[in-house]
């Protein structure tokens, strides 16, 4: 597993990548109430805001970490969005890209930097 | 160093696991470990705990007698005072000159003085307005008092095995129990009680409320939305010095003896424009709109019809009742029909809205 800044986790599945957020977001966020997902066959650039998650409390956004195409979303999340609090880094990931080029993957933070940067 | 303040009960909310942020100039707990959700829910269903100490609390004793004192507040607030019955409280507001509103509070006859509670972000302007138009009141601000609201179904049940007596209260009546105050009311339409006491007593005070079955902290997180869902403005938010009590949907507060025909009509500030509005109609109101899809809409959300901006939705988020989401907000009259389809720019996608009777969910009191 892969992690980003904005307390995204990645992981390789075939040639395609999982993205969901971490625990420490998911509790930082509260309540998920409401997910709003890209459509499939979406390009996509680092940054780009690609997922609305509301909670109770307020509403963020879930950046694509990388550049690629979005080729599925977890339909699941718009029926059950408390499935982003019961289990973020497995039923509950957001979306799978196809990126060119996996060792981009490299740059990112393993998981004790991560646990470094939440502290 | 934050440079905000703190509550007396700082410690315990710590101490519970409360996350504390800034609001009004305070360390507030906004949750605790159970979650906005859960601690909604648990007030719906059973007790919750509030810390409200960074609210004002303002005695105000007459220099003559309390007569002459209700009729002097009767100048600045469009509401009954005079016929206010000792032990009794009453929700009601400073207007401006204009018929806006300075603050929301609410005002309980104590005997031979009056307690007025207050918004925290106002406690200094309106202690200041007071002191300079009221002619026969002495006024303390009770910075030595803290604030608790205990609030839910089985909060008689639980303030009773510490408070003998508030049984036999009826909502919005007041008591004194030695050096704590109560009165029977809150902010989440539920039954309950606010209970005011010196921050030398809080922690011992609050701690025995939390040990007792059924009674669990609640932070500001759920506090909005419990408002929100018993369709209770929020000042500063809902309203604020532009917006008429008319406007707001609060005429119901505005008593009958200070309207036209009324034994002391007007005669308080911005009555020109506040009675012209109650006899001839507002041109805009505060509503309760339901969005169609599961999206909450929140404050700052512009109101459409068609393409054209028609108002501002001034609170939204979700509702854990209703498992679905709310929002309040201002629209001209001929919009403000039950039903009333429109949309909101969201995230600049129209989504559509209908306006709604509130309160979202049923009130609760001991009447």
């Amino acid at each position: 597993m892969k992690y980003t800044k904005d307390h995204e986790w990645l992981r390789v599945e075939g040639d395609l990548v999982v993205v969901g957020i971490t625990e420490h977001a998911a509790t930082q966020l509260g309540d998920v109430v409401f997910v709003e997902l890209p459509e499939v066959e979406t390009m996509v650039t680092t940054g780009d805001e690609v997922v609305v998650i509301e909670s109770v409390k307020a509403a963020s956004d879930i950046l694509a970490p990388l550049d690629g195409e979005i080729v599925d979303v977890n339909q699941k999340l718009v029926d059950s969005p408390a499935l982003v609090n019961e289990d973020p880094t497995g039923a509950a990931w957001f979306f799978k890209m196809r990126i060119d080029d996996l060792s981009v993957l490299d740059d990112l933070m393993d998981e004790d930097e991560y646990a470094d940067l939440i502290g | 160093m934050s440079g905000l303040l703190r509550l007396p009960l700082h410690d315990l909310h710590v101490e519970l696991g409360g996350k504390i942020v800034g609001f009004a100039g305070y360390d507030m707990p906004v949750q605790y470990p159970l979650g906005v959700m859960g601690e909604h829910l648990h007030t719906r269903a059973k007790a919750g705990l509030f810390d409200v100490s960074h609210m004002g609390q303002i005695l105000a004793y007459p220099t003559g007698n309390i007569e002459e004192l209700a009729l002097d507040l009767e100048r600045l607030m469009p509401i009954d005072v005079a016929g206010l019955a000792p032990w009794r409280q009453r929700y009601g507001v400073l207007t401006n000159d204009t018929g806006g509103i300075l603050d929301d509070l609410m005002i309980a006859h104590r005997g031979d003085h009056f307690l007025i509670v207050v918004n925290a972000a106002c406690k200094a302007a309106d202690f200041d307005h007071l002191q300079a138009h009221l002619r026969c009141a002495n006024l303390t601000m009770c910075s030595d008092r803290a604030l608790l609201a205990l609030q839910g179904p089985q909060a008689e049940a639980a303030l009773a095995q510490i408070l003998r007596g508030v049984g036999a209260m009826r909502f919005m009546d007041v008591r004194i129990f030695g050096d704590i105050w109560v009165s029977r009311s809150g902010y989440t339409g539920e039954d309950g009680f606010e209970i005011s006491i010196p921050n030398t007593q809080v922690a011992v005070f609050a701690r025995s409320l939390l040990a007792m079955q059924g009674v669990a902290p609640i932070g500001l997180g759920a506090r909005d939305s419990l408002r929100l869902e018993a369709g209770m403005p929020l000042y500063g938010h809902d309203i604020d010095q532009t917006t008429s009590p008319v406007e707001a949907g609060l005429a119901w507060a505005i008593s009958k003896t200070r309207r036209a025909g009324g034994a002391r009509a007007g005669g308080f500030a911005g009555a020109a424009r506040i009675l012209a509005q109650l006899s001839s109609g507002v041109s805009r109101l505060r509503v309760g709109l339901r969005p169609d899809s599961r999206a909450p809409m929140r404050e700052g959300v512009v109101l459409l019809d068609g393409n054209a901006p028609i108002g501002r939705i001034t609170s939204g988020g979700f509702s854990p009742t209703l498992n679905a989401p709310i929002s309040m907000g201002y629209l001209p009259l001929k919009f403000t029909e039950i039903g009333t389809l429109i949309a909101g720019d969201l995230r600049g996608k129209p989504t559509p809205l209908r306006v709604c009777a509130l309160p979202f969910h049923p009130t609760n009191y001991k009447r």
